[in-house]
């Protein structure tokens, strides 16, 4: 057997798509003005500025390019997002509604809202990691100030409902904020179709460069900075704007919007092939998250008696690269939290692999994962004191 | 992360399974903390005649697994309890730090697995 080099980790990094990287070059060392400056080499970096906030506002159907503010990246525009929200607002009310699949940045500011003072309901989600819109909407009181959902989770995969839950905020005239860093350039975003008031976007999730992310902010939506300095950015992100990673993510947007129809199609077409391929060939193994309602280039799947880190390490030695939401592969020791939030139990979390694909992927790479994983387990079931015995024979 | 020993033993591990008539059986950690050791030793005058473990668990978890049977195998009973976790991440180049408490637990599965077959032995009395 030849070993193969096989990236599938693209939801913990990407490359950065040659196209963006050549876009970027001119803005180190030639085009390198200050977009505050009154000469013509800050109106040369306050056109390029201007340039990318077009066309990240059109990847998410924004009416207008001042509503995209840029930040370091998608954990920066949900602090933004919630806590400028939340502070801003903090006189109407002090309850902020979101679910238990977050990403862990909203997890986390959550729980430092609630730490100052602030009411957060986590609504759950079903076994195949949907939030119920319905349920939300039970959840709304009148001191509820916000709303806040990712579009789709970059681990399981899963797709929400987010027309139905931007109908709901919208009828109850609460801000509707959506982390949308594993769902952006893979799959359509409307904000103004899916009455979206804040939208959290990451460049490297699209192949653009790292460090540098998006919020959008619809016309209106009352929300205070969280940092103050010069006041870039509408006052909201003050700090001299980082126009070389600007213009890559404004190009990683264009071509994000050109090519997600197409790419989309033929990863999804991959992802299903490796699912199918996985649960046909591997007793004992199971989808994780919703079968169709998915991200197309996603497929989390566990495997019974073994734990997700010593299949990484397997499968990394015959050129394969993954992750897990084992607790043997976080800094916190516990497993994936969206992974329990579809009710998993701790030794089921403990033997997830996440495949999560991209450009490079070919249906070749799929075809090598096929052949090789299901040794790799083997090997594994047969070291685990877990391990059925007639499993074995 | 690991050492090139760490993988070593993590891809090719020593002394893998069970032995059915085993002296003393060690089991220690829980598979929902993520890992679960079980260690089989036979015992013959007095010395470890043979060592064989069985792992569900990380990296760390299996080549320390493995490095405790080539460590306890042909020592005595005293040698084999003072063999120390610090002795196993030793052998191993060092572990991740993280790696130190929650999966270098193969000493405790084989001391455990000692303490069985004396109490065992006391039994038989």
């Amino acid at each position: 057997m030849k070993l193969r080099k096989v990236y599938m980790d693209h939801a913990a990094a990407m490359p950065v798509d040659l196209r963006v990287f050549e876009a970027m070059k001119p803005y180190f060392t030639g085009n390198y003005g200050n977009p505050s400056s009154s000469h013509s080499f800050g109106a040369s970096a306050r056109n390029a500025l201007m340039e990318s906030r077009e066309k990240v506002a059109r990847l998410v159907g924004a009416e207008k390019p001042e509503g995209i503010i840029f930040t370091s990246g998608g954990t920066e525009s949900n602090n933004l997002a919630i806590k400028g929200v939340a502070y801003r607002n903090e006189k109407k009310g002090n309850h902020i509604i979101t679910t238990t699949i977050e990403h862990i940045s909203v997890i986390n500011i959550c729980k430092r809202l609630k730490k100052q003072g602030f009411e957060i309901t986590y609504v759950p989600v079903d076994k195949q990691g949907m939030v119920d819109p319905e349920k939300l909407k039970d959840e709304i009181t009148d001191k509820t100030i916000l709303i806040s959902v990712m579009y789709a989770n970059g681990e399981i995969g899963t797709i929400q409902p987010i027309r139905e839950i931007g109908k709901i905020a919208q009828e109850n005239q609460i801000y509707f904020h959506v982390d949308a860093v594993a769902a952006a350039g893979k799959i359509p975003i409307n904000v103004k179709e899916e009455n979206i008031n804040l939208l959290s976007i990451s460049s490297n999730d699209m192949y653009g460069p790292k460090g540098i992310g998006a919020l959008y902010i619809k016309k209106g939506t009352r929300i205070q900075a969280v940092t103050q300095g010069g006041g870039q950015e509408r006052g909201l992100r003050s700090g001299t704007e980082n126009i070389p990673s600007i213009v890559g993510m404004g190009k990683a947007a264009e071509i994000g919007q050109e090519e997600m129809v197409a790419e989309g199609r033929r990863l999804s077409r991959l992802r299903d092939k490796l699912i199918k391929g996985v649960l046909e060939t591997i007793e004992r193994s199971y989808l994780n998250g919703h079968p169709t309602k998915r991200l197309p280039n996603n497929a989390n799947l566990r495997f019974s008696y073994i734990e997700g880190e010593s299949l990484i390490l397997g499968l990394d030695m015959l050129g394969i690269q993954v992750s897990s939401g084992s607790a043997c592969t976080s800094k916190t020791l516990e497993p994936s939290h969206a992974l329990l939030a579809i009710g998993l139990a701790h030794e089921e979390a403990h033997g997830s692999l996440v495949f999560t694909m991209g450009k490079q992927n070919s249906e070749e790479d799929v075809n090598y994962v096929l052949e090789v994983l299901p040794g790799v387990v083997k090997r594994l079931r047969a070291m685990s004191p877990l391990t059925p015995k007639e499993m074995l024979r | 992360m690991y050492s090139e020993k760490v993988m070593d033993h993590f891809m090719s591990p020593r002394n893998v399974g069970e032995i059915p008539d085993a002296d003393g059986v060690g089991i220690v950690g829980n598979p929902v903390c993520g890992d679960l050791m079980t260690v089989y030793i036979k015992v013959k005058d007095n010395r470890l005649a043979d060592v064989k473990f069985k792992t569900f668990g990380c990296g760390a978890a299996v080549a320390t697994s493995s490095m405790i049977t080539e460590l306890a195998k042909g020592k005595t009973i005293e040698e084999a309890l003072k063999i120390t976790r610090g002795d196993v991440a030793e052998s191993l180049g060092g572990l991740p730090p993280i790696k130190m408490h929650c999966s270098n637990l193969a000493a405790d599965a084989l001391h455990v697995a000692i303490k069985n077959y004396l109490e065992k032995k006391e039994a038989k009395k």
